[in-house]
Protein backbone atom coordinates (compact mmCIF):
# COMPACT_ATOMS: atom_id res chain seq x y z
CA UNK A 1 0.00 0.00 0.00
CA UNK A 2 1.69 3.22 -0.71
CA UNK A 3 -0.20 6.76 0.31
CA UNK A 4 -0.70 9.62 -1.98
CA UNK A 5 1.99 11.90 -0.48
CA UNK A 6 0.22 15.26 1.20
CA UNK A 7 3.27 17.68 1.61
CA UNK A 8 3.63 19.23 5.03
CA UNK A 9 3.30 23.22 3.83
CA UNK A 10 -0.48 23.15 4.65
CA UNK A 11 0.18 26.61 6.52
CA UNK A 12 1.97 28.47 3.90
CA UNK A 13 -0.06 26.93 0.98
CA UNK A 14 -3.25 27.97 2.67
CA UNK A 15 -1.19 31.69 3.23
CA UNK A 16 -0.35 31.61 -0.40
CA UNK A 17 -3.78 30.59 -1.40
CA UNK A 18 -5.50 33.59 0.58
CA UNK A 19 -2.73 36.01 0.17
CA UNK A 20 -5.59 38.38 -2.27
CA UNK A 21 -8.00 38.50 1.10
CA UNK A 22 -5.45 39.58 2.92
CA UNK A 23 -3.33 41.82 1.05
CA UNK A 24 -7.41 43.44 0.45
CA UNK A 25 -7.95 43.26 4.60
CA UNK A 26 -4.43 44.85 4.87
CA UNK A 27 -5.31 48.33 2.29
CA UNK A 28 -8.80 48.63 3.53
CA UNK A 29 -6.95 48.59 7.49
CA UNK A 30 -4.63 51.12 5.68
CA UNK A 31 -7.10 53.39 4.20
CA UNK A 32 -9.22 53.20 7.07
CA UNK A 33 -6.55 54.05 9.55
CA UNK A 34 -5.57 57.07 7.39
CA UNK A 35 -8.87 58.34 7.66
CA UNK A 36 -9.26 58.02 10.87
CA UNK A 37 -5.66 59.98 11.59
CA UNK A 38 -5.75 62.24 9.01
CA UNK A 39 -9.58 63.34 8.60
CA UNK A 40 -11.45 61.42 11.87
CA UNK A 41 -13.53 60.26 9.59
CA UNK A 42 -13.83 56.65 8.48
CA UNK A 43 -13.04 55.58 5.39
CA UNK A 44 -14.80 52.08 4.38
CA UNK A 45 -18.60 52.98 6.34
CA UNK A 46 -19.33 55.35 4.34
CA UNK A 47 -22.61 54.60 1.48
CA UNK A 48 -20.37 56.63 -1.04
CA UNK A 49 -17.06 55.74 -0.63
CA UNK A 50 -18.42 51.91 -0.88
CA UNK A 51 -20.64 52.82 -3.93
CA UNK A 52 -17.65 54.52 -5.60
CA UNK A 53 -15.18 51.18 -5.09
CA UNK A 54 -18.00 49.21 -6.66
CA UNK A 55 -18.72 51.04 -9.41
CA UNK A 56 -14.72 51.51 -10.29
CA UNK A 57 -14.60 47.70 -9.43
CA UNK A 58 -17.59 46.45 -12.16
CA UNK A 59 -16.18 48.59 -15.07
CA UNK A 60 -12.52 46.21 -14.46
CA UNK A 61 -14.89 43.54 -13.59
CA UNK A 62 -16.54 43.27 -16.64
CA UNK A 63 -13.51 43.17 -18.50
CA UNK A 64 -11.60 40.49 -16.35
CA UNK A 65 -14.44 37.87 -15.94
CA UNK A 66 -14.49 36.34 -19.71
CA UNK A 67 -10.52 37.24 -19.49
CA UNK A 68 -9.98 34.99 -16.51
CA UNK A 69 -12.08 31.70 -18.46
CA UNK A 70 -9.46 32.48 -21.26
CA UNK A 71 -6.34 32.57 -18.94
CA UNK A 72 -7.54 29.19 -17.31
CA UNK A 73 -7.58 27.58 -20.37
CA UNK A 74 -3.70 28.78 -20.75
CA UNK A 75 -4.48 31.84 -23.39
CA UNK A 76 -4.74 35.66 -23.24
CA UNK A 77 -7.29 38.10 -24.81
CA UNK A 78 -5.41 41.42 -24.97
CA UNK A 79 -8.36 42.39 -27.68
CA UNK A 80 -10.98 43.31 -24.77
CA UNK A 81 -10.04 47.23 -24.64
CA UNK A 82 -11.44 47.83 -28.09
CA UNK A 83 -13.81 45.25 -27.86
CA UNK A 84 -15.55 47.19 -24.65
CA UNK A 85 -14.93 50.38 -27.24
CA UNK A 86 -16.16 48.80 -30.21
CA UNK A 87 -19.15 47.84 -28.34
CA UNK A 88 -19.52 51.40 -26.86
CA UNK A 89 -19.60 52.68 -30.50
CA UNK A 90 -21.66 50.46 -32.20
CA UNK A 91 -24.39 50.56 -29.66
CA UNK A 92 -24.18 54.44 -29.39
CA UNK A 93 -24.29 54.73 -33.01
CA UNK A 94 -27.10 52.37 -33.62
CA UNK A 95 -29.82 55.00 -30.83
CA UNK A 96 -27.89 58.08 -32.96
CA UNK A 97 -29.20 56.20 -36.42
CA UNK A 98 -32.62 55.23 -35.06
CA UNK A 99 -33.39 57.96 -32.67
CA UNK A 100 -34.96 57.99 -29.68
CA UNK A 101 -38.72 58.00 -30.68
CA UNK A 102 -39.03 54.48 -29.80
CA UNK A 103 -37.50 54.17 -26.73
CA UNK A 104 -37.20 50.73 -25.41
CA UNK A 105 -37.11 49.34 -28.91
CA UNK A 106 -34.24 51.26 -30.08
CA UNK A 107 -32.39 50.18 -26.88
CA UNK A 108 -32.85 46.83 -27.52
CA UNK A 109 -31.76 46.93 -30.26
CA UNK A 110 -28.56 48.80 -29.79
CA UNK A 111 -27.76 46.79 -26.91
CA UNK A 112 -27.66 43.34 -29.78
CA UNK A 113 -25.90 45.67 -32.11
CA UNK A 114 -23.51 46.43 -29.33
CA UNK A 115 -22.94 42.52 -28.46
CA UNK A 116 -23.40 41.40 -31.82
CA UNK A 117 -19.89 43.60 -32.86
CA UNK A 118 -18.04 42.17 -29.80
CA UNK A 119 -18.96 38.69 -30.40
CA UNK A 120 -17.20 39.00 -34.03
CA UNK A 121 -14.08 40.24 -32.40
CA UNK A 122 -14.87 36.39 -30.36
CA UNK A 123 -14.90 35.05 -33.37
CA UNK A 124 -12.08 36.19 -35.01
CA UNK A 125 -10.16 35.59 -31.93
CA UNK A 126 -11.19 31.90 -31.36
CA UNK A 127 -10.80 30.83 -35.21
CA UNK A 128 -7.24 32.59 -34.91
CA UNK A 129 -6.05 30.56 -32.27
CA UNK A 130 -8.16 27.64 -32.55
CA UNK A 131 -7.96 26.31 -36.22
CA UNK A 132 -4.78 28.42 -37.48
CA UNK A 133 -2.64 27.85 -33.91
CA UNK A 134 -1.59 31.84 -33.78
CA UNK A 135 -0.18 32.12 -30.26
CA UNK A 136 -3.01 34.07 -28.04
CA UNK A 137 -0.95 37.09 -27.21
CA UNK A 138 -0.15 37.81 -30.71
CA UNK A 139 -3.62 37.08 -32.32
CA UNK A 140 -5.58 39.36 -29.92
CA UNK A 141 -3.08 41.81 -30.48
CA UNK A 142 -3.97 41.98 -33.60
CA UNK A 143 -7.54 41.92 -33.02
CA UNK A 144 -6.43 44.70 -30.34
CA UNK A 145 -5.45 46.90 -33.58
CA UNK A 146 -8.20 45.97 -36.25
CA UNK A 147 -10.90 46.42 -33.33
CA UNK A 148 -9.24 50.21 -31.89
CA UNK A 149 -9.56 51.15 -35.87
CA UNK A 150 -12.64 50.21 -36.64
CA UNK A 151 -14.25 51.59 -33.49
CA UNK A 152 -12.69 54.61 -34.33
CA UNK A 153 -13.37 55.00 -38.01
CA UNK A 154 -16.72 53.96 -37.67
CA UNK A 155 -17.44 56.67 -34.61
CA UNK A 156 -15.26 59.23 -37.26
CA UNK A 157 -12.60 59.68 -34.56
CA UNK A 158 -15.00 61.10 -32.52
CA UNK A 159 -16.98 60.32 -29.04
CA UNK A 160 -20.59 59.68 -30.23
CA UNK A 161 -22.64 61.27 -28.05
CA UNK A 162 -26.52 60.41 -27.55
CA UNK A 163 -29.51 61.54 -25.75
CA UNK A 164 -31.61 57.99 -25.16
CA UNK A 165 -33.51 58.30 -21.71
CA UNK A 166 -33.50 54.34 -21.39
CA UNK A 167 -29.76 54.48 -22.38
CA UNK A 168 -29.05 57.19 -19.43
CA UNK A 169 -31.64 55.00 -16.87
CA UNK A 170 -29.29 51.68 -17.96
CA UNK A 171 -25.92 52.83 -17.02
CA UNK A 172 -27.44 55.37 -14.15
CA UNK A 173 -30.30 53.38 -12.77
CA UNK A 174 -30.51 51.36 -9.38
CA UNK A 175 -32.10 48.09 -8.41
CA UNK A 176 -32.70 47.83 -5.07
CA UNK A 177 -30.41 50.58 -4.27
CA UNK A 178 -27.54 48.22 -6.19
CA UNK A 179 -26.07 50.32 -8.79
CA UNK A 180 -26.82 48.96 -12.32
CA UNK A 181 -23.45 48.36 -13.16
CA UNK A 182 -22.88 46.65 -10.32
CA UNK A 183 -25.66 44.34 -10.25
CA UNK A 184 -24.71 43.81 -14.19
CA UNK A 185 -21.47 42.64 -13.15
CA UNK A 186 -22.15 40.43 -9.86
CA UNK A 187 -24.77 38.62 -12.50
CA UNK A 188 -22.51 38.05 -14.89
CA UNK A 189 -20.04 37.38 -12.52
CA UNK A 190 -22.53 34.52 -11.21
CA UNK A 191 -22.69 32.98 -13.90
CA UNK A 192 -18.99 32.99 -14.82
CA UNK A 193 -18.93 31.50 -11.68
CA UNK A 194 -20.98 28.61 -12.07
CA UNK A 195 -19.51 27.96 -15.57
CA UNK A 196 -15.87 27.40 -14.68
CA UNK A 197 -16.69 25.55 -11.44
CA UNK A 198 -19.86 23.54 -11.66
CA UNK A 199 -19.90 22.60 -15.47
CA UNK A 200 -18.24 20.20 -17.63
CA UNK A 201 -17.80 23.31 -19.50
CA UNK A 202 -15.22 24.59 -16.42
CA UNK A 203 -13.53 21.41 -16.23
CA UNK A 204 -12.60 21.17 -19.64
CA UNK A 205 -11.24 24.90 -19.26
CA UNK A 206 -8.81 23.70 -16.40
CA UNK A 207 -8.07 21.03 -17.75
CA UNK A 208 -7.11 22.63 -20.93
CA UNK A 209 -5.21 24.96 -19.34
CA UNK A 210 -2.86 22.28 -17.48
CA UNK A 211 -2.67 18.96 -20.70
CA UNK A 212 -4.23 19.72 -24.05
CA UNK A 213 -4.35 16.09 -24.70
CA UNK A 214 -6.13 15.20 -21.55
CA UNK A 215 -9.03 16.95 -22.70
CA UNK A 216 -8.01 15.61 -26.54
CA UNK A 217 -8.28 12.37 -25.20
CA UNK A 218 -11.56 12.94 -23.25
CA UNK A 219 -13.58 13.54 -26.64
CA UNK A 220 -14.01 16.96 -26.78
CA UNK A 221 -14.07 19.32 -29.22
CA UNK A 222 -10.99 21.12 -28.20
CA UNK A 223 -11.30 23.97 -31.53
CA UNK A 224 -14.74 24.55 -30.46
CA UNK A 225 -14.43 24.92 -27.14
CA UNK A 226 -11.28 27.84 -27.54
CA UNK A 227 -13.93 29.57 -30.03
CA UNK A 228 -16.46 29.48 -27.26
CA UNK A 229 -14.14 31.07 -24.84
CA UNK A 230 -12.90 34.03 -26.62
CA UNK A 231 -16.74 34.57 -27.65
CA UNK A 232 -17.24 34.78 -23.99
CA UNK A 233 -14.42 36.69 -23.33
CA UNK A 234 -15.44 39.23 -26.13
CA UNK A 235 -19.33 38.96 -25.16
CA UNK A 236 -18.10 40.45 -20.95
CA UNK A 237 -16.25 43.09 -22.57
CA UNK A 238 -18.68 43.95 -25.01
CA UNK A 239 -21.03 44.73 -22.00
CA UNK A 240 -18.29 46.51 -20.32
CA UNK A 241 -18.77 48.93 -23.28
CA UNK A 242 -22.62 48.54 -22.94
CA UNK A 243 -22.27 49.71 -19.63
CA UNK A 244 -19.83 52.46 -20.32
CA UNK A 245 -22.21 54.36 -23.02
CA UNK A 246 -25.01 54.10 -20.09
CA UNK A 247 -22.86 55.70 -17.79
CA UNK A 248 -21.85 58.45 -20.17
CA UNK A 249 -24.65 58.53 -22.83
CA UNK A 250 -21.43 58.12 -25.07
CA UNK A 251 -20.02 55.73 -26.55
CA UNK A 252 -15.74 56.19 -27.06
CA UNK A 253 -13.33 53.86 -29.00
CA UNK A 254 -11.12 54.06 -26.27
CA UNK A 255 -13.90 53.07 -23.71
CA UNK A 256 -11.65 49.76 -22.26
CA UNK A 257 -8.26 50.73 -23.13
CA UNK A 258 -7.39 52.70 -19.90
CA UNK A 259 -8.44 49.39 -18.13
CA UNK A 260 -7.39 46.91 -19.97
CA UNK A 261 -3.90 46.56 -17.28
CA UNK A 262 -6.76 46.74 -14.72
CA UNK A 263 -8.56 43.69 -16.05
CA UNK A 264 -5.47 42.15 -16.84
CA UNK A 265 -4.09 42.60 -13.17
CA UNK A 266 -6.98 41.72 -11.20
CA UNK A 267 -6.85 37.91 -13.03
CA UNK A 268 -3.56 37.91 -12.07
CA UNK A 269 -3.98 38.94 -8.38
CA UNK A 270 -7.28 37.04 -8.25
CA UNK A 271 -4.66 33.96 -8.81
CA UNK A 272 -4.62 32.79 -12.14
CA UNK A 273 -1.10 31.59 -13.72
CA UNK A 274 -0.01 32.83 -17.29
CA UNK A 275 0.93 29.02 -17.55
CA UNK A 276 -2.89 28.37 -17.43
CA UNK A 277 -4.98 25.62 -15.29
CA UNK A 278 -5.26 28.35 -12.36
CA UNK A 279 -7.83 30.83 -11.26
CA UNK A 280 -11.28 31.83 -10.23
CA UNK A 281 -13.68 33.65 -10.78
CA UNK A 282 -14.01 34.69 -6.99
CA UNK A 283 -10.66 35.24 -7.40
CA UNK A 284 -10.68 37.79 -9.86
CA UNK A 285 -13.74 39.92 -8.30
CA UNK A 286 -11.05 40.11 -4.90
CA UNK A 287 -8.54 41.63 -7.76
CA UNK A 288 -10.94 44.05 -9.21
CA UNK A 289 -11.75 45.43 -5.67
CA UNK A 290 -8.29 45.38 -4.60
CA UNK A 291 -7.08 47.66 -7.45
CA UNK A 292 -10.76 49.83 -7.07
CA UNK A 293 -9.98 50.10 -3.39
CA UNK A 294 -6.24 51.38 -4.54
CA UNK A 295 -7.46 53.45 -7.17
CA UNK A 296 -10.36 55.19 -5.20
CA UNK A 297 -8.20 55.11 -1.58
CA UNK A 298 -5.52 56.93 -2.88
CA UNK A 299 -7.89 59.63 -4.79
CA UNK A 300 -9.38 59.80 -1.04
CA UNK A 301 -6.32 60.31 0.63
CA UNK A 302 -5.07 63.73 -1.98
CA UNK A 303 -2.54 61.61 -3.49
CA UNK A 304 -1.41 62.51 -6.99
CA UNK A 305 -3.80 60.08 -9.26
CA UNK A 306 -0.62 58.75 -10.71
CA UNK A 307 0.30 57.23 -7.72
CA UNK A 308 -2.83 54.27 -8.69
CA UNK A 309 -0.09 53.23 -11.95
CA UNK A 310 3.13 52.86 -9.11
CA UNK A 311 0.69 51.38 -6.66
CA UNK A 312 -1.27 48.56 -8.94
CA UNK A 313 2.04 47.92 -10.25
CA UNK A 314 3.56 46.98 -7.20
CA UNK A 315 0.64 44.92 -6.66
CA UNK A 316 0.90 43.05 -10.27
CA UNK A 317 4.62 42.47 -9.34
CA UNK A 318 3.69 40.94 -5.76
CA UNK A 319 0.93 38.50 -7.64
CA UNK A 320 3.60 37.06 -9.98
CA UNK A 321 6.06 36.58 -6.99
CA UNK A 322 3.02 34.94 -4.93
CA UNK A 323 2.29 32.55 -7.93
CA UNK A 324 5.78 31.43 -8.28
CA UNK A 325 5.91 30.95 -4.82
CA UNK A 326 3.20 28.74 -4.74
CA UNK A 327 4.08 27.26 -7.59
CA UNK A 328 7.28 26.06 -5.37
CA UNK A 329 5.61 24.79 -2.62
CA UNK A 330 2.37 23.16 -4.52
CA UNK A 331 4.36 21.80 -7.27
CA UNK A 332 4.77 18.62 -5.44
CA UNK A 333 6.03 15.35 -7.53
CA UNK A 334 6.11 15.76 -11.11
CA UNK B 1 -9.23 -19.27 -25.56
CA UNK B 2 -9.77 -16.90 -28.15
CA UNK B 3 -6.95 -13.77 -28.81
CA UNK B 4 -8.79 -10.20 -27.54
CA UNK B 5 -6.27 -8.86 -30.16
CA UNK B 6 -4.97 -9.97 -33.33
CA UNK B 7 -2.95 -7.49 -35.68
CA UNK B 8 -2.24 -9.32 -39.40
CA UNK B 9 -0.01 -8.06 -41.79
CA UNK B 10 0.10 -4.54 -40.41
CA UNK B 11 2.33 -1.71 -42.20
CA UNK B 12 2.82 2.27 -41.89
CA UNK B 13 4.60 4.44 -44.43
CA UNK B 14 5.04 7.83 -43.70
CA UNK B 15 5.39 9.00 -47.54
CA UNK B 16 8.43 7.33 -48.54
CA UNK B 17 9.33 5.93 -45.25
CA UNK B 18 8.35 2.50 -44.22
CA UNK B 19 7.82 2.75 -40.13
CA UNK B 20 6.62 -0.45 -40.00
CA UNK B 21 5.61 -3.78 -42.28
CA UNK B 22 4.31 -7.33 -41.66
CA UNK B 23 3.66 -7.10 -38.22
CA UNK B 24 1.73 -9.92 -37.15
CA UNK B 25 1.00 -10.59 -33.13
CA UNK B 26 -2.00 -11.70 -31.03
CA UNK B 27 -2.82 -11.05 -27.04
CA UNK B 28 -4.89 -13.31 -24.76
CA UNK B 29 -7.08 -12.12 -21.73
CA UNK B 30 -4.86 -11.43 -19.11
CA UNK B 31 -1.64 -11.86 -21.25
CA UNK B 32 1.17 -9.30 -20.99
CA UNK B 33 2.46 -9.00 -24.29
CA UNK B 34 5.64 -7.37 -24.27
CA UNK B 35 6.58 -5.22 -27.49
CA UNK B 36 10.34 -4.26 -27.65
CA UNK B 37 12.57 -2.42 -29.73
CA UNK B 38 15.14 0.22 -29.48
CA UNK B 39 14.47 3.69 -30.69
CA UNK B 40 12.85 4.52 -34.24
CA UNK B 41 11.96 0.62 -34.25
CA UNK B 42 8.10 1.13 -34.70
CA UNK B 43 6.63 0.50 -31.71
CA UNK B 44 4.35 3.56 -30.63
CA UNK B 45 3.73 3.54 -34.78
CA UNK B 46 2.50 0.25 -34.09
CA UNK B 47 -0.27 0.98 -30.90
CA UNK B 48 -0.78 4.42 -32.70
CA UNK B 49 -2.31 2.14 -35.56
CA UNK B 50 -4.17 -0.21 -32.78
CA UNK B 51 -5.59 2.89 -31.07
CA UNK B 52 -6.96 4.88 -34.22
CA UNK B 53 -4.75 7.87 -34.22
CA UNK B 54 -2.95 6.50 -37.44
CA UNK B 55 -4.39 4.81 -40.40
CA UNK B 56 -2.50 1.62 -41.48
CA UNK B 57 -1.35 1.62 -44.73
CA UNK B 58 -1.79 -2.26 -44.68
CA UNK B 59 -2.83 -5.30 -42.52
CA UNK B 60 -5.94 -5.69 -40.08
CA UNK B 61 -6.53 -4.92 -35.99
CA UNK B 62 -9.43 -7.56 -34.86
CA UNK B 63 -10.71 -6.92 -31.21
CA UNK B 64 -12.78 -9.64 -29.50
CA UNK B 65 -14.12 -11.20 -33.10
CA UNK B 66 -14.79 -7.00 -34.15
CA UNK B 67 -12.81 -5.30 -37.17
CA UNK B 68 -11.65 -2.47 -35.67
CA UNK B 69 -8.91 -1.41 -38.67
CA UNK B 70 -10.17 1.88 -39.79
CA UNK B 71 -12.18 3.18 -36.57
CA UNK B 72 -11.02 6.46 -34.83
CA UNK B 73 -9.94 6.76 -31.31
CA UNK B 74 -13.24 7.38 -29.95
CA UNK B 75 -14.63 3.88 -31.41
CA UNK B 76 -11.42 2.50 -30.58
CA UNK B 77 -11.75 3.36 -26.73
CA UNK B 78 -15.57 2.65 -26.73
CA UNK B 79 -14.96 -1.28 -27.81
CA UNK B 80 -12.70 -1.64 -25.02
CA UNK B 81 -8.78 -0.68 -25.62
CA UNK B 82 -7.14 2.03 -23.52
CA UNK B 83 -4.37 3.11 -24.49
CA UNK B 84 -1.86 4.78 -21.45
CA UNK B 85 0.59 7.58 -23.56
CA UNK B 86 4.03 7.90 -21.44
CA UNK B 87 2.58 11.73 -20.80
CA UNK B 88 -0.42 9.45 -19.09
CA UNK B 89 -2.97 12.17 -20.79
CA UNK B 90 -4.02 13.12 -17.17
CA UNK B 91 -4.88 17.05 -15.93
CA UNK B 92 -2.52 17.87 -13.33
CA UNK B 93 -4.54 20.55 -11.94
CA UNK B 94 -7.92 17.86 -11.49
CA UNK B 95 -8.63 15.60 -8.42
CA UNK B 96 -8.45 12.04 -9.33
CA UNK B 97 -12.24 11.66 -9.49
CA UNK B 98 -12.82 14.51 -12.21
CA UNK B 99 -9.31 12.62 -13.97
CA UNK B 100 -11.20 9.00 -13.88
CA UNK B 101 -14.10 10.76 -15.77
CA UNK B 102 -12.85 13.20 -17.80
CA UNK B 103 -15.61 13.29 -20.83
CA UNK B 104 -17.88 11.67 -19.20
CA UNK B 105 -18.48 13.05 -15.90
CA UNK B 106 -21.27 12.70 -13.07
CA UNK B 107 -23.62 15.30 -12.95
CA UNK B 108 -26.44 16.31 -9.88
CA UNK B 109 -28.96 18.72 -9.89
CA UNK B 110 -28.91 21.52 -7.19
CA UNK B 111 -31.87 24.23 -7.63
CA UNK B 112 -32.43 22.54 -10.64
CA UNK B 113 -29.25 23.87 -12.11
CA UNK B 114 -26.85 20.83 -13.27
CA UNK B 115 -23.88 20.63 -11.85
CA UNK B 116 -20.93 18.41 -11.45
CA UNK B 117 -21.01 16.10 -8.73
CA UNK B 118 -17.58 16.06 -7.62
CA UNK B 119 -18.37 13.92 -4.59
CA UNK B 120 -19.33 10.65 -6.44
CA UNK B 121 -16.68 11.46 -8.89
CA UNK B 122 -14.13 11.39 -5.90
CA UNK B 123 -15.52 8.53 -3.92
CA UNK B 124 -15.80 6.19 -7.27
CA UNK B 125 -11.82 7.29 -7.77
CA UNK B 126 -11.12 6.22 -4.13
CA UNK B 127 -12.79 3.01 -4.05
CA UNK B 128 -11.25 1.76 -7.49
CA UNK B 129 -7.92 2.70 -6.46
CA UNK B 130 -8.35 0.75 -3.54
CA UNK B 131 -8.80 -1.78 -6.02
CA UNK B 132 -5.69 -1.43 -7.28
CA UNK B 133 -3.86 -1.10 -3.42
CA UNK B 134 -3.49 2.49 -3.82
CA UNK B 135 -4.86 4.65 -0.52
CA UNK B 136 -6.09 8.24 -0.94
CA UNK B 137 -6.19 10.22 2.27
CA UNK B 138 -7.51 13.38 0.20
CA UNK B 139 -9.71 12.91 -2.53
CA UNK B 140 -9.80 16.59 -3.17
CA UNK B 141 -6.28 17.09 -3.51
CA UNK B 142 -4.49 17.59 -6.99
CA UNK B 143 -3.43 14.96 -9.45
CA UNK B 144 0.19 17.23 -9.69
CA UNK B 145 0.80 16.51 -5.73
CA UNK B 146 1.06 12.84 -6.28
CA UNK B 147 4.03 10.83 -7.13
CA UNK B 148 4.64 9.41 -10.55
CA UNK B 149 3.62 6.24 -9.89
CA UNK B 150 0.53 7.14 -8.21
CA UNK B 151 -0.48 8.97 -11.27
CA UNK B 152 0.82 5.92 -13.67
CA UNK B 153 -2.00 4.63 -11.32
CA UNK B 154 -4.82 7.36 -11.91
CA UNK B 155 -4.52 6.48 -15.93
CA UNK B 156 -4.88 2.56 -15.00
CA UNK B 157 -8.04 2.99 -12.42
CA UNK B 158 -9.33 5.05 -15.71
CA UNK B 159 -9.09 1.58 -17.82
CA UNK B 160 -10.43 -0.28 -15.54
CA UNK B 161 -13.34 1.66 -14.11
CA UNK B 162 -14.53 2.28 -17.79
CA UNK B 163 -13.91 -1.91 -18.57
CA UNK B 164 -11.04 -1.56 -20.71
CA UNK B 165 -10.47 -5.32 -22.01
CA UNK B 166 -7.10 -4.52 -23.47
CA UNK B 167 -4.72 -1.50 -21.70
CA UNK B 168 -1.95 -0.56 -24.10
CA UNK B 169 0.86 0.92 -21.92
CA UNK B 170 3.88 3.19 -23.85
CA UNK B 171 6.74 2.87 -21.37
CA UNK B 172 5.28 3.40 -18.39
CA UNK B 173 8.58 3.41 -16.42
CA UNK B 174 10.40 5.57 -18.34
CA UNK B 175 10.06 8.40 -15.98
CA UNK B 176 9.86 6.81 -12.61
CA UNK B 177 12.53 5.72 -10.09
CA UNK B 178 12.95 2.37 -8.95
CA UNK B 179 10.26 2.20 -6.16
CA UNK B 180 7.51 3.52 -8.40
CA UNK B 181 8.72 1.67 -11.07
CA UNK B 182 7.95 -1.64 -8.94
CA UNK B 183 4.78 -0.15 -8.55
CA UNK B 184 3.52 -0.42 -11.86
CA UNK B 185 5.01 -3.67 -12.20
CA UNK B 186 2.12 -4.82 -8.89
CA UNK B 187 -0.08 -2.53 -11.47
CA UNK B 188 0.16 -4.74 -13.95
CA UNK B 189 -0.37 -7.85 -12.54
CA UNK B 190 -3.41 -6.43 -11.04
CA UNK B 191 -4.85 -6.04 -14.21
CA UNK B 192 -3.59 -9.31 -15.84
CA UNK B 193 -5.20 -11.18 -12.52
CA UNK B 194 -8.57 -9.22 -13.93
CA UNK B 195 -8.59 -10.59 -17.39
CA UNK B 196 -7.14 -7.72 -18.70
CA UNK B 197 -4.97 -8.20 -21.70
CA UNK B 198 -2.19 -6.09 -21.82
CA UNK B 199 0.35 -4.35 -24.36
CA UNK B 200 3.47 -3.08 -22.92
CA UNK B 201 5.62 -0.73 -25.15
CA UNK B 202 9.49 -1.02 -23.41
CA UNK B 203 13.12 -1.32 -23.93
CA UNK B 204 13.86 -2.17 -20.56
CA UNK B 205 15.19 -5.69 -19.45
CA UNK B 206 13.96 -5.78 -16.19
CA UNK B 207 10.62 -5.01 -17.00
CA UNK B 208 10.11 -7.16 -20.06
CA UNK B 209 11.36 -9.96 -17.90
CA UNK B 210 9.05 -9.03 -15.06
CA UNK B 211 5.98 -8.23 -16.77
CA UNK B 212 6.17 -10.19 -19.87
CA UNK B 213 4.41 -13.33 -20.96
CA UNK B 214 5.92 -13.18 -24.40
CA UNK B 215 7.93 -11.10 -26.24
CA UNK B 216 7.72 -9.76 -29.49
CA UNK B 217 11.02 -7.85 -30.50
CA UNK B 218 10.68 -5.01 -32.99
CA UNK B 219 14.15 -3.98 -35.17
CA UNK B 220 13.94 -1.97 -37.73
CA UNK B 221 10.08 -1.85 -38.60
CA UNK B 222 10.02 -5.81 -38.46
CA UNK B 223 9.29 -8.09 -35.74
CA UNK B 224 12.25 -10.17 -35.64
CA UNK B 225 11.24 -12.89 -32.96
CA UNK B 226 8.55 -14.38 -30.72
CA UNK B 227 10.17 -15.32 -27.33
CA UNK B 228 8.76 -16.49 -23.94
CA UNK B 229 10.90 -15.32 -21.21
CA UNK B 230 11.47 -18.89 -19.80
CA UNK B 231 13.10 -19.48 -23.24
CA UNK B 232 15.29 -16.28 -23.69
CA UNK B 233 17.96 -14.33 -22.07
CA UNK B 234 18.69 -10.92 -21.68
CA UNK B 235 21.59 -11.50 -24.17
CA UNK B 236 18.67 -12.81 -26.72
CA UNK B 237 16.79 -10.21 -26.58
CA UNK B 238 19.33 -7.64 -26.80
CA UNK B 239 20.68 -9.13 -29.65
CA UNK B 240 17.35 -8.74 -31.58
CA UNK B 241 17.13 -5.37 -30.79
CA UNK B 242 19.53 -4.64 -32.07
CA UNK B 243 18.52 -6.21 -35.82
CA UNK B 244 19.83 -10.14 -35.69
CA UNK B 245 16.98 -11.47 -37.14
CA UNK B 246 18.13 -14.91 -37.90
CA UNK B 247 16.43 -17.44 -35.17
CA UNK B 248 18.91 -19.56 -33.40
N1 LIG C 1 4.37 10.98 -38.10
C1 LIG C 1 5.50 10.49 -38.64
N2 LIG C 1 5.95 10.95 -39.82
C2 LIG C 1 7.09 10.47 -40.37
N3 LIG C 1 7.84 9.52 -39.81
C3 LIG C 1 7.44 9.01 -38.64
C4 LIG C 1 6.25 9.48 -37.98
N4 LIG C 1 6.11 8.80 -36.82
C5 LIG C 1 7.16 7.96 -36.75
N5 LIG C 1 7.96 8.07 -37.84
C6 LIG C 1 9.18 7.30 -38.09
O1 LIG C 1 8.88 5.95 -37.94
C7 LIG C 1 9.92 5.26 -37.29
C8 LIG C 1 9.40 4.54 -36.07
O2 LIG C 1 9.05 5.51 -35.07
P1 LIG C 1 8.36 5.15 -33.68
O3 LIG C 1 8.02 6.41 -33.00
O4 LIG C 1 7.26 4.18 -33.93
O5 LIG C 1 9.55 4.41 -32.92
P2 LIG C 1 9.58 3.86 -31.41
O6 LIG C 1 9.94 2.44 -31.50
O7 LIG C 1 8.34 4.20 -30.71
O8 LIG C 1 10.81 4.67 -30.81
P3 LIG C 1 11.04 5.27 -29.33
O9 LIG C 1 11.61 4.18 -28.50
O10 LIG C 1 12.04 6.36 -29.57
O11 LIG C 1 9.73 5.80 -28.82
C9 LIG C 1 10.99 6.30 -36.98
O12 LIG C 1 11.98 6.23 -37.99
C10 LIG C 1 10.25 7.59 -37.08
O13 LIG C 1 11.10 8.61 -37.50
MG1 LIG D 1 7.86 5.53 -28.94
Amino acid sequence: MSDINNNGFSFVKTLLNAWSWLFLALILAFFEIYAQVETGSTFIFRAYNIQSVAVAASQILLLSLGLTLVVVAGHIDLSIAFTTGLAAVAMALTVRLLGDANGWVVFAVAISVGMLAAVVVGLVNGWLVAYLDVPSFIGTLGTYGIARGVALIVAGGATVSIRSEEVRAFGNGDILGIPVPVVMALVLAGACHYLLTYTKFGIYTYALGANRASVERAGVDVKRHLIKLFVLSALTAGIGGLVYTGRFSAGAANAGEPILLYAVAAVFIGGASLTGGQGTIIGTVIGAIIIAVIQFGLVFSGLPPYWQFVAVGLVIVVAVLVDQSRDKFLGGAK
Amino acid sequence: MKPILQVQGLAKRFGAITAVKDVNFDVYPGECVVLAGDNGAGKSTVIKMISGVHLPSEGKIIFDGQDITNSPPETVRNVGIETIYQDLSLADNLDPGLNLYLGREKMKRVFGLPVLDRKAMQADAVEVLKGLGIKVPDPGARVREMSGGQRQSIAIARAIHWEAKLVIMDEPTAALGVPEQREVMALIDRLKQRGVGIILISHNLPDIFAAADRIFVLARGVIGGERRPSETTDEEIVRLMMGATIDT
